[in-house]
């Protein structure tokens, strides 16, 4: 598989990671490469092979469905990169 | 005190319990080496006084007869594990300045065990790489010189390159590492000590910075055998905050170590000596073969014929994740942001300026492999030839016990080196990544030196949650490789 410069900037919008515009034909080549030399999984047969999601044999474990933890939010927020009155900020999302 | 460095965990441990010498000496004797050897980059945080405060809580448990298993042992913390109010970065500036709120369960462990923290180690960013050289916060250089050369300066492998770094360079008694692909077993074999990978589920990952869910396990590096076998009988157990965490007792795995292994029989698959395998690697591998025999057990040509195609399964597998798992790093909660016009831009703005080439790389494959129209032809079919893979280790362990493997196909190489294609870097981890891809424990040991004067390390992996079987051979290889070389200025 061949990504062209076009594909490559949909990849990066969807991982919302800004790309610069001299860096896309790289980017392409790179990426390519990468998907071609995993390509050749196509020649293994896989019919009727049921896809392994977790190598752990065991079922998801279930707990009671109550609140266990909490309760301190000064804690929560002091990463924060901004924070006010209790809560994370952000640039303004509706107009 | 230099002395004091020279020891394992294992005489550690002894000397403390009779009292040769204290916690604070012990821990003092590996701070010193820790300032004396920064030039190898293998810390990004230093905590001295956090050390000496908690060995000497450690000496005055041992006055009162409530000593732990690992009680006034230094240790590191790879910088992967969370640890409350101590800055845990991943080695990414995406995080950096990040100080947890709460401490990861292995590392809590360790603290409960009585284990004294030095420090975070170094690492690959994300756990993204074999050789250290992609952490933010500047490579990590190998102890090991080669005798052609010794100026040049080598990498320690990766991930856990600060973690064998140290280890190597008696800055601590032993490390936590991780491994997704190979970042316990392939620094470890570059830096001339051991690691262990267990099984999948046996170590929880509450707190681990999370790569590769389905793959990311923790486990301990140290100079010895037995300084894993303690090491990870201390990180190990059942973590109701990890829903893959497995309920089994840990067994004493030090206990495992009887040297007897007449009767075992050791699978050598042929799939792992490919065209062109180096003959220093091989003539390892064999020698490894024959301590073995004379042990008494008895070696087994096997096939896992699903090799070759371990590692592009795990190139679609591993960065899927990875792209799932680093969407939290946003700019909101914690570590870097950059500001942006509106909410998205900031998005953007943040993780570009946050994440390093390679893991970019990687959550940009991970993205377009579970893209719309792109996840059965990548994703769903790596996770089928996952299943084959992990069958192939299932079926051949119907006839074998363990089974015995070179760690890296070579030394470790120079810094700079390598880093110009991915797919030829991911090649260091080509004999590492099956075991990983299966969830099985695979240790690698220290089993000569090459001609350059540098370590090879051999891999032994075991059935699920077989860890025993794996040290009793593992400890049976150490006596018989009798590694006693060091690195340069130990």
């Amino acid at each position: 598989m061949s990504l062209d410069k076009a594909t490559v900037r949909a990849i990066a919008e969807l991982a919302r990671i800004e790309v610069k515009d001299e860096e896309l034909d790289h980017l392409a080549g790179e990426l390519s490469n990468i998907l071609t030399f995993v390509e050749q999984l196509s020649e293994v047969n896989t019919d009727g092979i049921q896809p392994m999601t977790s190598v752990a044999d065991i079922t998801a474990p279930m707990r009671a469905d109550v609140v266990n933890d909490g309760g301190y939010p000064d804690k929560i927020l002091a990463n924060a990169p901004e924070a006010a009155e209790g809560f994370f900020t952000v640039p303004k999302v509706v107009e | 005190m230099s002395k004091l460095t020279d020891l394992t965990m294992a005489e550690a441990r002894d000397g403390l319990a009779k009292g040769a010498f204290t916690a604070v000496e012990l821990t003092s004797a590996h701070i010193e080496v820790v300032e004396a050897k920064r030039a190898l980059n293998a810390f990004i945080v230093e905590t001295p006084d956090l050390a000496l405060d908690a060995a000497k809580a450690s000496d005055a448990r041992r006055q009162a007869g409530t000593a732990g298993s690992m009680d006034g042992l230094p240790i590191g913390i790879k910088d992967l594990f969370c640890t409350e109010g101590v800055q845990t970065t991943a080695a990414s500036h995406i995080l950096e300045g990040f100080k947890p709120p709460y401490e990861s369960t292995v590392s809590a462990k360790l603290k409960a065990a009585g284990a004294v923290s030095l420090g975070k180690l170094n690492l690959d960013e994300f756990a993204m790489g074999s050789s250290n050289q992609t952490s933010y916060f500047g490579a990590v250089e190998n102890p090991w010189k080669k005798t052609s050369d010794p100026k040049a300066k080598l990498v320690p492998g990766g991930s856990s390159g600060g973690s064998a770094a140290a280890v190597a360079a008696r800055m601590v008694l032993g490390a936590t590492g991780t491994d997704t692909g190979g970042s316990i077993r392939q620094p470890a074999a570059f830096c001339g000590i051991t690691g262990i990978k267990p099984t999948y589920g046996r170590c929880s990952r509450f707190g681990i910075v999370a790569f590769a869910s389905s793959l990311d396990q923790a486990g301990p590096m140290a100079r010895t055998v037995r300084d894993c076998a303690i090491m990870l009988g201390a990180m190990a157990g059942y973590d109701p905050k990890d829903s893959t965490s497995v309920n089994m007792a840990v067994p004493d795995f030090e206990k495992a170590l009887s040297g007897d292994i007449r009767g075992l029989k050791v699978g050598i698959p042929k799939e792992y000596r490919p065209d062109g395998l180096s003959d220093e690697v091989a003539k390892v591998w064999d020698r490894g073969i024959e301590w073995l025999k004379a042990a008494g057990a008895t070696p087994v040509e096997i096939s896992l014929p699903h090799t070759k195609y371990a590692l592009p399964t795990y190139y679609i597998i591993a960065p899927a994740e990875c792209s799932s798992n680093l969407a939290r790093y946003d700019g909101l909660r914690y570590g870097l942001r950059v500001p942006g016009k509106t909410l998205d831009d900031m998005y953007k703005k943040t993780r570009a300026a946050g994440f390093g080439t390679e893991v970019r790389r990687r959550i940009l494959i991970g993205t377009y492999v579970l893209s719309a129209g792109y996840y059965d032809a990548y994703y769903a079919k790596a996770q089928k030839v996952r299943r084959l893979i992990a069958e192939d280790f299932r079926k051949a362990f119907e006839t074998v016990d363990v089974i015995l493997t070179p760690t890296a196909p070579s030394a470790a190489f120079g810094m700079g080196e390598g880093t110009d294609d991915p797919v030829t870097m991911w090649l260091n981890d080509v004999f590492t990544i099956p075991t990983s891809m299966a969830g099985l424990p695979g240790l690698s040991l220290p089993a000569g030196l090459s001609s350059d004067g540098l370590p090879l390390g051999l891999q032994l992996i075991g059935r699920p949650f077989d860890e025993e079987t794996v040290f009793r051979v593992a400890g049976v290889m150490e006596t018989a490789a009798n590694f006693t070389a060091k690195p340069e200025g130990v």
